[in-house]
């Protein structure tokens, strides 16, 4: 028996096992390396954009001793008169030791230019006040506010930041007699765009994005929901409808853009709307969601089983009996959930609004269909390009509001589709 | 840049005048389903007459759409055929007065009158002749929206009229209001095929205008792009060339790299989910992996530029590597990111299709899991994949947010990820924002890279989709 005896099989496969379930680990530990580098992505992006924007919800402002002076404000033209003016003497009048004209010049400018207007409000609101002294907070520059929060560092060389030496000794100063409070920034929320970061908010876009998803809405889910209903119902199988499906599954993976470049061809070159409006935004979206809550309502019509269309119709109903009396209220949680999706969608694109004009600087916020307007992600768009400090700060609010809307509605379609969802 | 763009509100007031009289419509209307109905009720009450062939709201119904229907229908082509009608009879002989034949030049005068109509400031002189035009539309406007209100009332009224004279037990009206309603829906379901028809022709036209001014051989195979025309005749500038290979690389190089980040990624994210994971752990993970789908891209867009894009430049500091700020690279890897849920879920599909059976052989014949993955349901599932990587390259080339915010402007034809690249969507984005004039080869490339667009993503959608059908059909 001087010959070795050949392997078994076994022996064979057991030469390798180590080797092979060392790979077995290997890949499924990038598996889950994978699903762990993706999951850290989106922490990464929440968290950063938590932490530059946070801070945007808060806003410093001064308190101001303002001689409301009868000289200055004449009753019967209250709408006219220099507050400006008055804003600019009770903020020097914080530095009485200020006595360059350059200096004093900068003194004013801790304040923000929107604070004459809030003086404003006060005085044709309570024209009585007039001749007594007020103390005010009022809103603080923009810059002011960066280096209160600490965006605008100390220890950096006094070229390379905004705020020299003597303005941050002005701003202690402030800081250490009290004048300066962080309080909640309501401007925000009710002011309409502005160039002034302290001045501007996100009601304008917030209405712009409202009006928008109305037109959208109104427009899309009637539409949406009949084709659905028709190519699942009643629709012939031919190459005419074989040719709409493909239609509808093709719009679906298009680039959004080219919707917008459609927009601006077709609505506002063609047809002559209003360039800006939400009307025209809300038709966009509604082209492009349309395709969104077709397939969805779809979906949702499958689900339904034939033996409900059989009972209705095995009792002498009409197809169309069939359809709206039973058909359609099963289906219609599953097609609101899309249509809720297909909304949240249209609520967070940009891209085909920049073709019709929405990114316009608007000040106003929208009242109606037509007025000039923009949305909550254009906004996002346009504050992000703008080069002052805070902006950036401004910019992560705004898209923590969009997300949080993003994320309620998203959470009301999985509401709705848990509660009324049906397994048959 | 943007921000300096001045509104210009072109409301010519045609267009909102006829809310109250599609309202008015709308309550006669219902007027008519409410006598139409009660009409019904009593010829039902009279023993003479016999059973009625409908129920008694079929009646009402079918009055109220005889009612509302017709006067829409009018409304709705009389708002679309006014405005060009109207402005073609008052500007009847101004542009020949004035001796302007240059079309261009007569829609500046066109243009003027609207504003003068609108009410807006006009910032020159104004003129006589065009004032007049004016005053004429004004004019014409209040007949035109007199006799539309005449119009759309009488066809309302003798609609109803005719229908409430016509209701006998006999009158089949449930069939006609079906075939009504089936009609509507027919039409809410070609409206997928006009949009489709309406982005054809849109970026169509505007392009061959482009292409009569620029050929396209230049347009496809040149090497340069620089858009910026001079847009007066006697202007000193540069003539502008629009090559379109600097901005197709751009493209492909942002996408080629978001794809080797999403592929990757998305895939083995898809088998771990769809192989290895737990009831549970897959309940969970999947919706918040869906998240990364569902973040809008600007956001994404703002990340890139503002936390990415600087990592990456002070990485290359650090090593010495000369990066630019608007790198391809930053732009490529956001994307990516953005692309994984959509590769992995795709996949994931994909993957759930391929039939049990085939792994139990696998296991069967003693392979281990990822052997049966890689040697069994990959190569079965392949046909899918590669649908789905299609899908998602059609995604990457027209995405927009994340490369008009972090890609440059400047059309680099390099292969270099760590510099600035431009890409198609950046290009058109740029072009027709701000102020346009309509006519330049400026404004019009931008449509003309709006079809080559179009066209590559519906290739590529349309193989896909065939990929992903035939192989469903494989295994089904």
């Amino acid at each position: 028996m001087s010959e070795a005896r050949p392997m078994s099989t076994m022996a064979r496969v057991n030469v390798g096992l180590a080797a092979r379930y060392r790979k077995e680990r290997r890949f499924k530990f990038f598996g889950l390396a994978a699903i762990v580098a993706s999951l850290m992505f989106l922490a990464l992006l929440l968290a950063s954009i938590t932490a530059k924007g946070y801070t945007a919800f808060r806003q410093t402002e001064i308190l101001l001793d303002i001689h409301l002076d009868p000289a200055v404000l004449d009753v019967n033209n209250l709408a006219t008169a220099n507050y400006a003016a008055l804003v600019r003497d009770s903020v020097q009048a914080l530095f009485p030791r200020v006595e360059n004209r350059q200096d004093k010049r900068i003194v004013a400018k801790l304040a923000s230019t929107g604070a004459a207007y809030q003086v404003q409000d006060m005085v044709m609101n309570k024209p009585e006040l007039i001749g007594s002294v007020k103390s005010v907070w009022v809103l603080a520059d923009d810059e002011v506010d960066m280096f209160i929060k600490g965006h605008i560092p100390r220890n950096v060389p006094e070229s390379e930041r905004r705020i020299s030496d003597q303005q941050a000794a002005w701003i202690d100063q402030l800081t250490a007699a009290g004048r300066l409070q962080l309080a909640f920034n309501t401007t925000f929320f009710k002011a309409g765009d502005s160039r002034e970061p302290e001045l501007a908010g996100i009601r304008g876009a917030a209405m712009g994005s409202f009006f928008t998803l109305i037109v959208t809405l109104v427009l899309s889910f009637p539409i949406g929901v009949a084709a659905a209903v028709y190519l699942e119902e009643f629709a012939p199988k031919n190459r005419w409808t074989d040719l709409i499906e493909v239609n509808i599954n093709n719009l679906a993976a298009i680039p959004s853009i080219v919707f917008g470049l459609l927009g601006l061809a077709v609505f506002l070159n063609f047809m002559n709307l209003p360039r800006s409006a939400s009307l025209v935004g809300g038709l966009v979206l509604t082209l492009m969601t349309l395709p969104t809550i077709i397939i969805a309502s779809r979906a949702s019509l499958k689900s339904v089983p034939p033996s409900i269309r059989e009972a209705a119709l095995g009792v002498g109903a009409s197809q169309v009996q069939t359809i709206v009396h039973h058909v359609l209220p099963l289906a219609m949680p599953g097609m609101m959930t899309g249509a809720i999706i297909g909304m949240a969608r249209a609520l967070g694109e940009t891209a085909p609004l920049l073709m019709i004009g929405m990114v316009a600087f608007i000040v106003d916020v929208p009242h109606g269909f037509s007025d000039p307007a923009t949305v909550l992600p254009v906004q996002i768009y346009l504050w992000a390009d703008s080069p002052e400090r805070a902006f950036v700060e401004r910019t992560s609010a705004a898209i923590m509001v969009l997300l949080l809307l993003l994320l309620a509605m998203n959470a009301a379609a999985v509401f709705l589709r848990n509660k009324f969802e049906r397994r048959w | 840049m943007q921000r300096n763009e001045a509104i210009r509100p072109s409301i010519d007031g045609t267009h909102m005048s006829s809310a109250p009289l599609i309202t008015l419509v709308l309550i006669l209307s219902s007027l008519a389903y409410w006598l139409g109905r009660r009409r019904a009720f009593a010829l039902a009450r009279r023993p003479s007459a016999g059973k009625l062939h409908s129920r008694p709201g079929y009646y009402g119904v079918l009055t109220g759409l005889w009612c509302g229907l017709p006067a829409l229908v009018i409304v709705a082509v009389w708002q679309m055929a006014a405005d060009p009608l109207l402005t073609r009879m008052a500007m009847d002989g101004v542009a020949a007065a004035k001796g302007v034949v240059n079309p261009d030049q007569i829609n500046l005068l066109v243009n003027d009158m609207r504003n003068l109509v609108a009410g807006n400031v006009v910032a020159h002189e104004v003129d006589p002749l065009i004032q007049a035009a004016a005053d004429r539309y004004l004019g014409l406007q209040r007949i035109s929206n007199l006799a539309l209100a005449t119009a759309a009332l009488t066809a309302a009224l003798v609609g109803a009229y005719l229908i409430l004279a016509r209701i006998r037990p006999a009158l089949r009206a449930r069939n006609q209001v079906e075939r009504v309603i089936e009609i509507i829906l027919t039409l809410c379901s070609t409206f997928a095929v006009f949009i489709t028809i309406g982005i054809v022709l849109s970026v169509l036209f505007e392009s061959i205008r482009f292409f009569q001014q620029i050929p396209l051989a230049d347009f496809l195979f040149g090497l340069k792009w620089s858009p910026q025309m001079a847009i007066r005749a006697d202007q000193a500038g540069s003539s502008g060339s629009f090559g379109a290979i600097p901005v197709l690389t751009g493209t492909f190089l942002i996408s080629g790299i978001a794809m080797a980040i999403a592929v990757p990624f998305g895939l083995m994210s898809a088998i771990y989910l769809s192989e290895y994971a737990g009831s549970t752990f897959r309940a969970t993970v999947k919706p918040l992996l869906e998240i990364l789908a569902g973040v809008p891209t600007v956001v994404y867009g703002f990340f890139a530029a503002l936390v990415v894009a600087p990592a990456i430049r002070d990485l290359g500091a650090l090593t010495g590597l000369p990066v630019a700020s608007e790198s391809a690279l930053a732009a490529g890897l956001v994307m990516g990111i953005m692309i994984i849920p959509f590769v992995s879920s795709l996949s994931d599909d994909v993957i759930n299709a391929v039939p049990q059976s085939l792994r139990d052989g696998s296991y069967g014949l003693g392979a281990t899991k990822s052997e049966t993955i890689k040697l069994v349901i990959l190569p079965a599932a392949l046909p899918g994949i590669v649908g789905s990587i299609l899908l998602a390259v059609s995604r990457a080339i027209g995405e927009t947010m994340i490369v008009v915010m972090a890609a440059g402007l400047a059309a680099n034809l390099t292969f270099n990820p760590l510099q600035a690249v431009t890409t198609v969507t950046v290009q058109i984005v740029t072009l027709l924002v701000g102020d346009q004039e309509f006519d330049s080869p400026k404004t019009l490339a931008a449509f003309a890279l709006g079809m080559l667009l179009f066209v590559v993503t519906l290739a590529l959608n349309v193989i896909a989709l065939y990929v992903v059908r035939k192989y469903r059909e494989e295994y089904e």
